[in-house]
C-alpha cells in the first residue's frame, strides 16, 4: 500500500513540475539577481565602512554630528510613529466595523502617499510653511520656523510613513469581521472594553507589524528628508543626511559606518517582519 | 420574560428583510424561526437581540418597551452561528467574560466568577478544557461554549442563530437533544434560527414558518407539520406530491376528483407517505402508474413512479413491511392512490 | 463627513474614528497636496509651459520614465523567476531568501544609493570587471536602471508571491491529464492567471522608480541633458527658489503618479470582476 502510494505521488509530482534542467537554470538564475542586487550591496556596506579598521569605524560613530544625528533620528520616528499608530487603528476601526458609501475612495486616499515621490512630499510642505509659501509670511512674523527646522523634518516624515498602519489593519481586521465584537457588546462590554480586550489581542501582531515598517520608512526616509531639513550639521541632520554629507565630502569610511547603523536597522526589521508574518498569518 | 414583537419591518436598501412582523413569544417557551435562507429570520432574531435596529415596529420584553434599549442593557443571550468565541482567550475567560466586563458595582468578585464559570462547565460537560483555547475544540465543544459563555450573565432570554449550522450530523443530532435537556432544565425564554425543518420539529415547543420576510404559520410541531396554513408550509415541511385537480363544492369532491387529473388551477398537496399503491384498482379514484425507481435502503423505502394518464412524477414512502409483502418492480405498473389530500385557494403559489 | 452616508450599527465609536481620521487626513494629506495643485493653478499658461517643456526638463523626463520603464521590466522578469522558484521548489534557506527580498523596503534609500555608486564605479567590486569591457554603469543612465532596479524589486515579488502560493494545483493537474505539457500549461493556464497580479506589481515598481531619489542621485553623475533625473530637478529648482518651476514639474509628476495609481486600481477591479465571474 504505501509504495503504491509513493509511486503515485512521485508520479503525478512530475508531471506538475519542470524538467530538472529547467528548475536549476530557473533557480540559479533567481539566486543570481538577488546576490546580484540584495547580497552583494548589503554585504558591501558593512566592508567598506570596516576598511580602515575597528577604530576609524567606531570614531565616524561617537563623533558628535553623528550622536545629534542619531538623537534627531530617534526623536522624529518618536513622534511620527506614535501619531500614525493612532491614526492607522482610528481608520481601520471606522473602515472596518462600520458600512457606508465611500469606503473604497477613502482607503485610496490613506494610500495616497505611496504614490507621491519623496521629493514631492517636501515641497508641497515647502510650498505651504516655506518663506514664499502659503503660511510663510505669516509664520515669519511669529517667529514660528518649520521649514529647515526639524517640526518640518518631523511633517514630511508623517506624511510619507502616513498608511503603514492603517494599510496593515484594513485587510486585517476586515478579514476578523465584527462577530466577537458583537459578542462582546451583547454580553454587556462597553466600547473601550470590546477594543482593549476582544479586538486588539486580535490584531496586536497585525499593529506591530505595521509599526515595524512604519519605523523603519520614519528613519530611513531621505528624499522627503533632505528637501526640508535644510541640511544643518548638528541641528537638522537626520541619519541618513549625515550618510549624504560625509559622502559628498569623500569621507567614505564614515559615511559607511554611519550607513552601518541604517543597515542594521533594516536587519532587525526584516527579521521581526518575517517572525511577525508567522503569526500575523496565524 | 415573554417577547413582544409588534409590526417590525426592516429594508436593507431596497431589499425587504421584514415586512410588518408580529409575534409573541410566551416567557420559558422554546421557539424556533424556520424558514430557508433570505426569509429574514437571522434579521428578526438580530432585532430582538438589539444588534439591528428596525426601521418600523417595536419589541416588548414583558410588556415593557425595549426598542430603544441597547444592545448592553438588554441582557439577551446571544449564540453566534459562527460561535464568535474570543480567539485568544482561554475557555475559561469566554466564559468569564460577560461577567468582569459589568461596572465595578455589579461585578461579582474573583470567586463568584470562578465559581459560576465551573458551574457553567459542568454544565456543557467541559469542565477538564478550561484552559483550552477556543481553536483547540471541536465544533461540538466550541458551540457548547458559546452557549455557557451566552448563559453566564443569566439572561433573561437566549437567542441562538442556526445553532447546530456548523456541526456535521451525528454532533448536530445529540446537541440538539442535548440542548432540549437544557432548556427543560432552566426554562429561560429561547428562540432559535434554523433552515432545518426536522431540527425545528424536534427541539422547539413552537414553531414559526417564515417565508419573504413574512411569517407563514405559527403553531406547535404538530399543528404546523399536520395542518399546514400554506402550500409554503406543506411544502418547506417535508417532501409533497402535487396533484391539480378540478374544482368542486366541498373538499371530499375535490379529493376525489384531483385523481381524475383535470387541471383547473387548483392544486392538491399530498405527503408521500400518504400515498398508497396497489396492484389493482380498488376505488373509482384509482392512478394507474409505472414503478421507475425504487430506493428500498433506509427506514422507509421510497419509490418514484410516473403516471400513465399524464406522465407527472409521484413520489410515494411505504412502511418496511408493506413494502416487502408488496415486492415491487421496476418497469411493473400498480395503482397509487392519494389519501389525506389538501387544498389550498389557487392564488397560493409555492 | 455627511458625504459618508453610514448604516446603523450597534458598535460604538463611529464618529470619533471617522472624525479624527478624516481631520488627520486632511492636515497631513489632503490639505498639503492641494497646495501644489493651487500653486500650479496661479501659474499663467505660459510660465507652466515654460517649465515644463524646456529641453532640460524635457530630457529629464524622458531619462526618468524611460529608466524606469525598463528596470520595472527587468523587475517584471526576475520577479516573476524569484516568486515562482521561492513557492515552487525546495530550496535551502529559503526563508532567509525571502525575508531578504524585503531589503530594499528596509533598507534607507541614501544607503542604498552610495552603496550601488560604489560597486559600480569604475573601482568597485564589480565595475572593475566591467570598466575593462567598456561598460561604464555608475554616473551614467545604465547605474540610474540599476539603483531603480534595486527598490523596485520587492513589488513584483510580493505581488505574484500570494497568488502563486492560492493557485489551485487541481487546474494544473486537470491542464496535464487532457495533454498539456508544462510550457503549455504554463503559458495557457498558470500565466493567465498571475497576469493581473504581474502587471499591479510592475506598475507599482514603474511608479515607484519614478518618484525615486535617494538612492539614484549618488549614482546618476546628475548630468543635465543627460543622467539628471526629475526628482533631482525638483531639487535644483527649489534651491534656486524657483518655486513656480518646481510646482510646475511636480504637477507632472504627480499626475502622471495618479494615472499609474488608477491603472493599478483598474486592473485589480477588472481581475476581481474577472474572478467572480
Amino acid at each position: 500500500m504505501t509504495t503504491k502510494t509513493a509511486t503515485l505521488s512521485s508520479t503525478s509530482h512530475q508531471a506538475l513540475t519542470e524538467p530538472k534542467a529547467v528548475r536549476w537554470l530557473l533557480t540559479g538564475l533567481a539566486l543570481a539577481f538577488l546576490v546580484l542586487f540584495l547580497v552583494v550591496p548589503l554585504a558591501a556596506v558593512f566592508v567598506q565602512a570596516l576598511e580602515k579598521g575597528l577604530d576609524a569605524y567606531w570614531a565616524a560613530i561617537i563623533e558628535p554630528d553623528a550622536l545629534a544625528a542619531i538623537r534627531l533620528t530617534l526623536i522624529v520616528a518618536g513622534i511620527s510613529v506614535p501619531l500614525n499608530l493612532v491614526f492607522g487603528i482610528s481608520a481601520a476601526w471606522a473602515i472596518t466595523k462600520f458600512k457606508f458609501r465611500g469606503k473604497a475612495f477613502l482607503i485610496t486616499l490613506i494610500d495616497l502617499p505611496f504614490s507621491v515621490s519623496p521629493v514631492i512630499s517636501g515641497l508641497i510642505y515647502v510650498l505651504l510653511f516655506g518663506l514664499q509659501g502659503w503660511l510663510g509670511p505669516w509664520l515669519s512674523a511669529h517667529d514660528i520656523r518649520l521649514i529647515f527646522a526639524v517640526p518640518g523634518i518631523v511633517l514630511v516624515t508623517i506624511f510619507v510613513t502616513f498608511p503603514f498602519v492603517a494599510r496593515q489593519l484594513i485587510p486585517l481586521m476586515q478579514a476578523q469581521g465584527v462577530e466577537e465584537e458583537e459578542a462582546a457588546m451583547v454580553l454587556g462590554a462597553s466600547g473601550w472594553q470590546i477594543f482593549f480586550r476582544v479586538t486588539m489581542p486580535n490584531v496586536i501582531w497585525g499593529v506591530l507589524y505595521g509599526v515595524i515598517l512604519c519605523n523603519a520608512r520614519a528613519m530611513g526616509e531621505f528624499g522627503a528628508v533632505s528637501v526640508v531639513s535644510g541640511h544643518i550639521r548638528g541641528l537638522t541632520n537626520t541619519l541618513p543626511l549625515h550618510v549624504e554629507i560625509l559622502y559628498n565630502e569623500y569621507n567614505f569610511v564614515a559615511a559607511f559606518a554611519v550607513a552601518t547603523l541604517l543597515a542594521l536597522l533594516a536587519i532587525l526589521t526584516l527579521v521581526a517582519k518575517a517572525l511577525l508574518e508567522k503569526k500575523v498569518r496565524h | 420574560m415573554g417577547i413582544q414583537i409588534q409590526n417590525i419591518s426592516k429594508k436593507f436598501g431596497t431589499y425587504t428583510a421584514l415586512d410588518q412582523i408580529d409575534l409573541t413569544v410566551p416567557s420559558g417557551e422554546l421557539v424556533a424561526l424556520l424558514g430557508p435562507s433570505g426569509s429574514g429570520k437571522t434579521t428578526l432574531l438580530r432585532i430582538i437581540a438589539g444588534l439591528e435596529t428596525p426601521d418600523t415596529g417595536s419589541i416588548h420584553f414583558n410588556g415593557e418597551v425595549a426598542t430603544q434599549r441597547h444592545v448592553r442593557d438588554r441582557r439577551v443571550g446571544f449564540v453566534f452561528q459562527h460561535y464568535a468565541l474570543f480567539q485568544h482567550m482561554t475557555v475559561f475567560d469566554n466564559i468569564a467574560f460577560g461577567m468582569t466586563v459589568k461596572p465595578k458595582a455589579e461585578r461579582p468578585d474573583k470567586k463568584h466568577i470562578r465559581k459560576r464559570v465551573n458551574e457553567l462547565l459542568l454544565l456543557i460537560q467541559l469542565d477538564n478544557m478550561a484552559d483550552r483555547f477556543p481553536s483547540q475544540l471541536s465544533g461540538g465543544q466550541r458551540q457548547r461554549v458559546a452557549l455557557a459563555r451566552a448563559l453566564a450573565t443569566e439572561p433573561k432570554v437566549l437567542l441562538l442563530d442556526e445553532p447546530f449550522g456548523a456541526l456535521d450530523a451525528k454532533v448536530r443530532l445529540e446537541l440538539r437533544r442535548w440542548l432540549r435537556k437544557l432548556h427543560d432544565e432552566i426554562h429561560v425564554t429561547s428562540v432559535f434560527v434554523t433552515h432545518d425543518q426536522e431540527e425545528a420539529l424536534e427541539v422547539a415547543d413552537r414553531v414559526v414558518v417564515m417565508n419573504q420576510a413574512k411569517i407563514e404559520q405559527i403553531g406547535t410541531p404538530e399543528e404546523v407539520y399536520d395542518h399546514p396554513a400554506t402550500p409554503f408550509v406543506f411544502n418547506f415541511l417535508g417532501h409533497v406530491n402535487l396533484f391539480h385537480c378540478r374544482e368542486s363544492d366541498d373538499d371530499q369532491a375535490v379529493a376525489i376528483a384531483c385523481l381524475n387529473g383535470i387541471d383547473t388551477g387548483t392544486v392538491g398537496y399530498v405527503r408521500p407517505s400518504d400515498i398508497c399503491i396497489r396492484r389493482n384498482a380498488e376505488a373509482a379514484d384509482d392512478i394507474a402508474a409505472e414503478v421507475i425507481f425504487i430506493q428500498g435502503a433506509g427506514a422507509l423505502p421510497h419509490i418514484e413512479l410516473r403516471r400513465l394518464d399524464n406522465g407527472e412524477t409521484v413520489h410515494a414512502e411505504l412502511p418496511r413491511d408493506q413494502y416487502r409483502q408488496l415486492g415491487l418492480k421496476t418497469g411493473e405498473q400498480v395503482f397509487v392512490h392519494p389519501t389525506n389530500v389538501r387544498v389550498f385557494a389557487p392564488n397560493y403559489q409555492i | 463627513m455627511s458625504i459618508f452616508f453610514k448604516q446603523r450599527s450597534v458598535l460604538p465609536g463611529f464618529g470619533l474614528t471617522m472624525g479624527f481620521t478624516i481631520l488627520y487626513l486632511s492636515l497631513i494629506v489632503l490639505i498639503p497636496l492641494s497646495g501644489l495643485l493651487f500653486k500650479t493653478a496661479t501659474l499663467s499658461w505660459e510660465d507652466f509651459w515654460g517649465a515644463v517643456a524646456s529641453a532640460r526638463v524635457l530630457a529629464s523626463f524622458r531619462l526618468t520614465f524611460g529608466c524606469a520603464l525598463l528596470a520595472a521590466m527587468i523587475n517584471g522578469v526576475f520577479g516573476l523567476m524569484v516568486a515562482w522558484v521561492l513557492v515552487r521548489y525546495r530550496l535551502p534557506g529559503k526563508r532567509v531568501i525571502d525575508a531578504l527580498v524585503d531589503l530594499p523596503f528596509a533598507l534607507p534609500t541614501a544607503v542604498a544609493g552610495i552603496t550601488l555608486a560604489g560597486l559600480y564605479a569604475g573601482n568597485g567590486w564589480i565595475g572593475q570587471y566591467l570598466e575593462p569591457l567598456g561598460i561604464k554603469i555608475a554616473y551614467t543612465p545604465l547605474g540610474i536602471i540599476v539603483a531603480m532596479t534595486f527598490i523596485g524589486l520587492p513589488f513584483v515579488v510580493r505581488t505574484v508571491q500570494p497568488v502563486l502560493e492560492d493557485m489551485e494545483k487541481e487546474q494544473e493537474e486537470a491542464a496535464a491529464c487532457l495533454g498539456a505539457n508544462r510550457w503549455q500549461t504554463f503559458v495557457r493556464v498558470i500565466f493567465p492567471a498571475i497576469t493581473p497580479a504581474l502587471l499591479t506589481g510592475f506598475a507599482l515598481a514603474y511608479a515607484r522608480a519614478i518618484g525615486e531619489y535617494g538612492s539614484v542621485i549618488f549614482i546618476a553623475g546628475n548630468m543635465p541633458m543627460v543622467s539628471e533625473i526629475t526628482p533631482l530637478l525638483i531639487i535644483t529648482k527649489l534651491e534656486q527658489y524657483d518655486y513656480a518651476g518646481a510646482t510646475a514639474i511636480a504637477t507632472v509628476m504627480l499626475v502622471f503618479s495618479f494615472l499609474i495609481l488608477l491603472t493599478i486600481n483598474l486592473i485589480q477591479w477588472w481581475s476581481r470582476r474577472h474572478a467572480e465571474r
